[in-house]
């Protein structure tokens, strides 16, 4: 079986419909599948449910999905970065679900490890518990959180090898493991394609049997808060 | 009374040894400056990394390499990765020693409110819920009033929580509190300002 495809908009092909819940890994815009994102604008899916930790930036990543309006509901930890998501939030055309970020990444986990919930300490006693289930574990309440299975789950890797393996490079790594896993399908875009064999395999970091279809291509990688100190002289 | 500078050298103090530390944006991310010599400390930044260095020199930032706030980041000798998963596993697991977080409120039980302003603008909680709920010890570092004179140390939260009796020890502009049973207890001063000062801007309970 053939997993690799010659672009984005070839790997995405039969796989989108409205109404559909996808998957995105990426922190800020480190790591995200930029190609995939730009292929789904593209493609014009509509009324999408997105979890990933943030939504993009105004005209990159996920705010270009936001744009053109394809975007139903988030599910995100922090949105602060976004102003035309803010508009279309406080004028309630899109629907927004808070996750606390470790919650959001054990739900995607979960979700592609078969464990349909799991109780987490996070957000007892505050609006996150609010309508969920408690459960008293050695004297100390913890809320019910559920798994999320998404439609697809569209991520961003450093290297592929044909059979799928993939290799992440420092922290753009972030939400895409536990994003991957918790597709039915997973869409990987990658920097480079090396041949089979050419990854020591204890160096790994997503086995293949978590991806379905890769595409290499070129990332313009854009870096939200630049930080630097000088040289000294 | 102290400056930012000086409430985040204070907040170094409160590092040992060994620990891995988890230190939030704004003043707290000011304490790595002054981790007390002949003290390890491993920094954790909950999208992925244990082992965070200072900013990169002109010209070699890297995309790849960010902390929690966004910003280019460089790598020490001792640097690992991970994903975000692992990220929190290791966070609500209890193995950060200690989070050093800024406030909007804190209350005598040790109730923390830093994520929400009902009417105003919420961006989200990002890792805060998971780093109070989870980490050994949280310390938190602000102001102790709010720009119109009113405690940010009080009786009991206005705001939404992020965490329900989450807080250790409250360093602010003005001196050092703990949550003990009871309320709060004043542990010292700031240079220049009395335990009438200190008591005068608190709203919250003070125990002997």
């Amino acid at each position: 079986m053939k997993k690799i495809f010659p672009n984005a908009a070839a790997a995405l092909d039969g796989l989108l419909f409205d109404g559909m819940l996808i998957a995105s890994g990426g922190f800020g815009l480190c790591g995200i599948p930029e190609l995939l994102i730009a292929a789904i604008r593209d493609a014009g899916t509509k009324n999408l449910t997105v979890a990933s930790n943030n939504a993009g930036v105004d005209g990159f990543g996920l705010g270009q999905l936001l744009e053109t309006r394809q975007v139903k509901k988030m599910i995100s930890s922090y949105v602060g970065e976004n102003a035309e998501f803010m508009r279309q939030y406080l004028s309630g055309e899109l629907e927004l679900e808070f996750n606390p970020q470790g919650t959001l990444a054990e739900r995607l986990r979960a979700g592609g490890a078969g464990i349909p919930g799991f109780y987490t300490k996070t957000g007892v006693g505050t609006v996150i518990a609010e309508g969920k289930e408690v459960m008293n574990f050695g004297g100390q309440d913890y809320i019910l959180e559920r798994g999320i299975v998404a439609d697809l789950a569209i991520v961003k890797a450093w290297k592929a090898d044909p059979s799928g393996n993939l290799v992440f490079r420092k922290t753009a790594r972030n939400f895409n493991p536990p994003a991957a896993t918790s597709g039915r399908v997973c869409v990987v875009e990658v920097e480079e394609i090396v041949p089979l064999g050419a990854l020591d395999p204890d160096t790994i970091h997503l086995p293949g049997i978590y991806v379905h279809r890769i595409v290499q291509g070129t990332h313009e990688k854009r870096i939200e808060n630049r930080t630097t100190r000088k040289l000294e002289a | 009374m102290w400056d930012r500078n000086q409430m985040a050298e204070r907040a170094a103090q409160e590092l040992q040894d060994g620990w891995y530390v988890n230190l939030g944006i704004g003043i707290p991310t000011l304490v790595a400056n002054y981790i007390p010599k002949g003290i390890e400390v491993t920094l954790q930044s909950e999208n992925g990394m244990l082992g965070m260095g200072p900013f990169p020199f002109e010209g070699s930032e890297d995309a790849d390499l960010i902390n929690a706030g966004k910003q280019t980041i460089t790598e020490l000798p001792q640097t690992a990765y991970f994903d975000s998963a692992q990220s929190f596993a290791m966070i609500r697991g209890g193995k950060i020693a200690m989070a050093i977080l800024g406030a909007m409120e804190v209350a005598e039980n040790g109730d923390l409110a830093n994520w929400m302003i009902p009417g105003k603008l919420v961006k989200g909680m990002g890792g805060a819920m998971d780093l109070v709920a989870g980490v050994g010890r949280v310390v938190i570092v602000m102001d102790h009033t709010s720009k119109h004179g009113e405690s940010k140390v009080l009786k009991t939260c206005t705001l939404p929580l992020t965490g329900k009796s989450v807080v250790n020890r409250i360093i602010t502009n003005l001196g050092v509190l703990d949550v003990v049973p009871g309320g709060l207890k004043i542990v010292e001063c700031a240079e220049g300002v009395s335990e009438a000062d200190l008591r005068a801007a608190t709203e919250a309970t003070i125990v002997n």
